[in-house]
Order: structure tokens, then sequence, then C-alpha cells
């Protein structure tokens, strides 16, 4: 292979006191490719959005970033390394503005007084280029429906120049042409050389946007599929469990299985 | 004072563009009053009345006892009152914070009275300096709050148990050290009494201390609205600037003078409008205060921005135990000497209900440490005018006791109505 992945995982695992919510997983993402990622209920899709964003670190295993290991304990960490994420709850403060949610964690400030000018000009001019319409950047976001509260959170995504972007059921709250907006984004995003990584269980929003899709099933690996030469039944089985295509090149252990 | 909402509701009118606004100001005008009354309906249906609410009942409190007795509006009453809301007030600042985050502390009267009987014990028993003795006094409340704060954060005792521990065992420790005599007395002259015996008198002090707030007021906004428009954002109009430093200004001369016809301005008024000041401006313009307001507004999301949660929940419950060891002080020079009455517990519900009844919200994430200056000033005027009528405190009691819960309501209801904004 020429070019060194974006981000690798190798062998990682997490378990929840009883619970192991995943198991030697291992997922490529390529800078300027979208990779779906897909799975059942409890799949481990959302624990391994938190292990690549820092809120949730692996017990077990490595994560390379261009070629090299790295460690993502805390979600500073993956903010330094130009990852972003949107998350399925999109985790947002309800009683901040739009700008003191975007800037959230990486406040702008002048001697340690918050630059409020300063950020909501670049609020404005995000939420411009991305041809996203907001009421007003000033009201608390608990007034905003939904769907505004969704995109506010993909914009969030966009501060500060992410290289990775993880996208958590992002077109859940979302209209229709708002949908095909966020995928327009996607794709001008790829084309720009950035690495998606796309939960989703919408097979249409996948077909249409996604190179890859990699299928997670209880907490492990079941198959990495080309989207333009695999049919949508063939995944869908890989999903629901009907065909088992593990490319995990390691043996699962006995002593792991699944209870 | 009310700045905050305002200033926010201003907002959503400051769209049109500057030009436009000359070549048809009147037009304009009644384009501007219709985007006004939106934005007000908009903000009453949300929930986000800010100060408004706290305002109206502090003019009724003093308009009912204004016409029930001539003597409440007077420059001695004021004088009076305006020093004896500083210790609870200052307490109440600290409940603020808590309250942002969306806690309790219920330890903050102990507290108060521990840091008396702890600066009365070693100044006047021990015979160490006095202004030692006030460090470690207020020491030992930043002390006792990071013992809070410890256990609620990193241990995950809820911080209603931890804080009904720290009562009790505060009020025994500063039982213990008031000893048999149960009051100490202190020096009138020395430092921490004359945090509250110390007047302001001179007109160039303090005409000079009102003018410089206006001017201070007048110059960050016009700051402000410089570097917006020079980014070509929508800013407040000047006259609407003007407006409010003439507001700001009325207010402060008037408090000025009225307060110059008895002793004069008094120190410890002026000390705390400083910390709320300070606090206000800790709160809303610095890193710091955008994650205690993150942390009030979902603990989860503030955690997944990198916010160091434990951290700041520390660093909150010590902010409240050193305010109260503060105003702990204030509460002791007041009366010149330590006794248990800070830690009966009158003390701790009038901090707690002065931050409610100012508008902090009991459920996290709204609020300001002005509310506590309003809130102390509408008990504290409620307390006066009933001694001034001859009305028995249990009375005070149960009329104290309905403004709060009025106030539960109105946050309640907000909160209510700021969900059903949510869920939409």
């Amino acid at each position: 292979m020429p070019v060194q992945p974006l981000l690798a995982l190798r062998g990682v695992s997490k378990r929840f006191a009883a619970v192991q919510a995943l198991v030697d997983v291992e997922l490529e993402i390529r800078a300027g490719e979208v990779v779906a990622l897909m799975g059942d209920n409890a799949a481990g899709k959302s624990t391994l959005v938190k292990v690549i964003s820092g809120v949730g670190p692996a017990d077990k295993g490595v994560i390379e970033w261009q070629g090299s290991a790295v460690q993502i304990r805390r979600p500073q960490d993956a903010q330094v390394l130009g990852i972003a994420t949107v998350y399925q709850d999109l985790a947002m403060c309800g009683n901040l503005d739009v700008v003191g949610n975007l800037f959230l964690g990486r406040e702008i400030h002048r001697f340690g007084v918050l630059d409020e000018v300063e950020m909501e000009r670049r609020t404005r001019q995000l939420l411009h280029t991305l041809s996203i319409r907001v009421p007003d950047v000033r009201v608390p976001l608990a007034a905003l429906s939904s769907g505004q509260r969704q995109v506010v959170a993909i914009t969030r995504s966009f501060v500060g120049e992410p290289r990775l972007l993880l996208l958590d059921e992002p077109t859940t709250a979302l209209g229709i042409e708002q949908t095909s907006q966020l995928l327009d984004l996607i794709e001008e995003l790829r084309d720009r050389g950035l690495g998606v990584l796309l939960i989703s269980h919408n097979m249409g929003d996948i077909k249409a946007v996604a190179d890859r899709v990699a299928v997670l099933r209880l907490g492990r690996n079941n198959g990495v599929f080309d989207v333009n030469t695999t049919s949508q039944e063939q995944i869908i089985s890989s999903i629901t469990g009907a065909a088992d295509n593990t490319t995990t090149p390691r043996p699962s252990r006995p002593e792991e299985a699944w209870p | 004072m009310a700045v905050r909402g305002r200033r926010a509701r201003a907002r959503a009118a400051d769209a049109a563009p500057e030009a436009g606004r000359r070549r048809e100001g009147h037009r304009w005008y009644t384009e501007r009053l219709r985007a006004n009354a939106g934005a007000v309906r908009r903000r009453v249906h949300e929930g986000r009345l800010g100060p408004v609410p706290a305002l109206l009942a502090l003019a009724v409190t003093w308009s009912v006892f204004q016409g029930l007795n001539d003597n409440f509006l007077t420059p001695r009453n004021l004088s009076v009152l305006s020093v004896d809301i500083v210790g609870t007030g200052i307490i109440a600042v600290g409940i603020v914070f808590v309250l942002l985050i969306g806690e309790i502390d219920l330890a903050v009267g102990s507290l108060a009275g521990l840091a008396g009987a702890l600066f009365a014990a070693l100044y006047v028993n021990l015979g160490i300096p006095e202004w030692l003795a006030a460090i470690v006094a207020v020491a030992s409340g930043a002390a006792a709050g990071a013992v809070h704060g410890f256990s609620f954060a990193k241990i995950g005792v809820p911080a209603f148990v931890v804080t009904l521990a720290g009562l009790l065992s505060w009020n025994g420790l500063m039982l213990y050290l008031l000893g048999t005599e149960s009051t100490i007395h202190f020096n009138q002259d020395g430092l921490v009494a004359a945090l509250t015996s110390r007047y302001f008198s001179a007109a160039v002090t303090t005409y000079g201390l009102a003018a410089l707030g206006t001017a201070a007021y007048l110059l960050v906004s016009y700051h402000d609205r410089r570097r917006r428009s020079t980014a070509g954002m929508p800013c407040r109009p000047v006259g609407e600037i003007w407006a409010r430093t003439a507001l700001l200004a009325v207010v402060a001369f008037a408090a000025v003078h009225v307060l110059g016809r008895f002793e004069g301005l008094p120190l410890a008024l002026v000390l705390f409008l400083g910390v709320i000041v300070a606090s206000d401006f800790f709160l809303r313009r610095t890193p710091y205060g955008r994650q205690v307001l993150a942390l009030g507004g979902g603990v989860e999301a503030a955690r997944r921005t990198g916010v160091d949660v434990v951290r700041v929940r520390i660093s909150v419950f010590m902010v409240s135990g050193t305010l109260a060891a503060v105003g702990g002080l204030f509460v002791a020079s007041r009366v010149t000497s330590a006794s248990q009455v800070p830690g009966s517990g009158m003390l701790l519900i009038s901090a707690i209900a002065a931050a409610i009844i100012g508008g902090t919200s009991l459920f996290g994430g709204r609020g300001s440490t002005w509310s506590a200056l309003l809130g102390v000033l509408i008990i504290q005027s409620i307390a006066s005018g009933m001694a001034l009528l001859g009305v028995q405190p249990p009375v005070q009691f149960m009329i104290t006791g309905g403004v709060l819960f009025t106030a539960v309501v109105f946050d309640s209801l907000a909160r209510r109505a700021a969900e059903s904004g949510w869920r939409a």
C-alpha cells in the first residue's frame, strides 16, 4: 500500500463491566474516503466512535494516525489530531447559544478573556460557507428546533478544520432537503481530502456517499465491503448475522465468546 | 443590572442596516418596535425573562412598604439596608455558582459561622494578627469547599448529602471554637469591623465612584460596538448604548445621593458590588466561566468537549465555600462579634432563597451573580419593612417563604417552557 491510512484501528477491544462491547476490531479510514459503519443495535458502533473521539478510550489495541501509533485518552487528544465528532445525541448545551456551543472546549480568548466578537464572526462565516441558516446565533440552543440543533452540531465539527470526521447518525433529525445537503457536503469533504466515518442505518444514504462499508456485529468485525460491487442484500445479511464473513485475521478466542 | 436580558432582546431587532435606518426613520422604528415585541413574546414563551420578574418584585415590595410606612424609603433605612444585605449577598453569590452547575450547597451558613468563629478565636483568644486571622478564616472556607467538592465530584456522593454533613460538622466545629461563652467580641476599630462600619462620605469620592462605574460601562459598551462594527456584524445602536448608560447613571447617582444623606456610601456595599462585577465577569467572559455554564447545560456534553468535569466541580464548591467565609466575616463585622447566630440556619435559607428569588435557576445553567443582589435586596427589604411595621417574625417567615415559593414556581415553569422548546 503506497499511502498510510489516515486512521487505523488494530485489535481494539473495550469492556463495560460484564459486557464485551468491542472485540479485536480492525478499521482503516484513508484520506479522501468515506467509510460507512453499519451494524445492528448494540453492535458497538457508538462505542467505537467514543474510542476514536477519546470520550471512552479503548482497553486494548492500537490506534494509528497516518501510520504511527497514537494515544487518544481524552477528547482533547482527538481534537489535536484533527478528529471531529458529531454524536448521535448531539452532546450540546441547551443553555449556551450557538456561538458558545460551536466553540465549547476550544474557546478563542485574548489574555484569558473570551473573544466573543471573533467567535461570533467565525460562526457567521462558517454558517455562511456551509450555507446553513440559523435564526439567531445568540439564542440559547434550547430555543432552536431539533433539525436546527442537528445542523449546529454538524457545523461544530467544522470548527478547527478537522482531517477526520466522525458522524454518528447525523441525518436522524434532518428533513429530506437538509439530508441531501449534508450528503453533498460529505462528498465535498471527501474531494477535499478529508476522511469521513459515517454511521447510519439508511442504506440509501450509504449507497449515495460511502466508498466502503464496514460491518460490526456483536462488537466484532463482520466484513468490509466495496459499496459499488456489493449487493445491498449481502450487506444486510452481514449486519443481521445471516452471513458470517469474518475478515479479522485473528481467530476469535473461545473464552471471549459472546455470552 | 439588567444588562443581559435587555441586550438579547434588542439584538433581534438589530438586523436593519444603518443606511436604511436613516432614510426611512419612521417606518424603521415601527418595524423595530414590532420586532422587539415579537422578541419579548418569544422570550416569555421560552421562559427566558432574565432579571425582569425580580426587578418587578423589588419595585412592588418597595412601593407597598413605602405606602404602608413613610420611613421605609428614607436615607437612613436604605443605608442600613444596603449594609445589611452584604453578608448574605456575598454568600448568595457563591450559591449562584453552585446552582449554575445544577447542584446545591447546604453548608454555606455553617461555613459563614465557622469563619466568624475561627477569626474571633484566632484573633481575640490566641492574639494572632487580625489580617492573618481573617485570611485563615477565608482559607478555611476554601478548604471546606474543596472537601465537599472532592467528595461530590471524585467519590460521587450526592452534593446534597455531602453539604448536609458539612452543615452539621462545621456547625459543630463553630460551637466548639466559641466555647462556653458562645459569643466572642472583637475590636470595634479593627480591620474586620471596618468592613461594615466604614463609609465614604466625601462627595468627591462617592460621586466619583458612581461616575467611574458609569464611564467604565460606557467605554466597554462602546469598545464592543466598535469591534463588532469593524467585523461587519450587527451591533447595538449608539442611541441604545447612551440610553443604557443614562439609566445606569440615574441609578448610580440616585443611590449615592440618597446614601450620602445619611452616613455616606458604605464600604461594604462597594465591596459587594465589586464581588458581583468580578464574578459576573468570570462567569460570562472567561473560559472557566464558560465551563461552569456548560456543566449546568449538560454534564455529558461538557465532558465530550473536553471539560475536566471533576476539576470544575471541585472549584465551584471551593468558590462557594470561600465566598461563604467572606460573607461570614461581613456578618460578624456587623455585630463586631462571632456568635452562634449565623450557623442557626436562617442565613443559609436566606442566601439560597436570595439566589433563586433573584432569578438563578435551581436546575442549573441559567442565572447570573446579579441575581444575588436583586434577591437579597428583596428578602432584606421584606425583613426591614416588616420590622418597621412591627410585624412579628412568624409572619415575616411566611411571607418570605411565599416569595421563595413563587420564585421556584416561576423557575419551574420557565424550565418547562425551555424544555418544550427543546423537544419541538
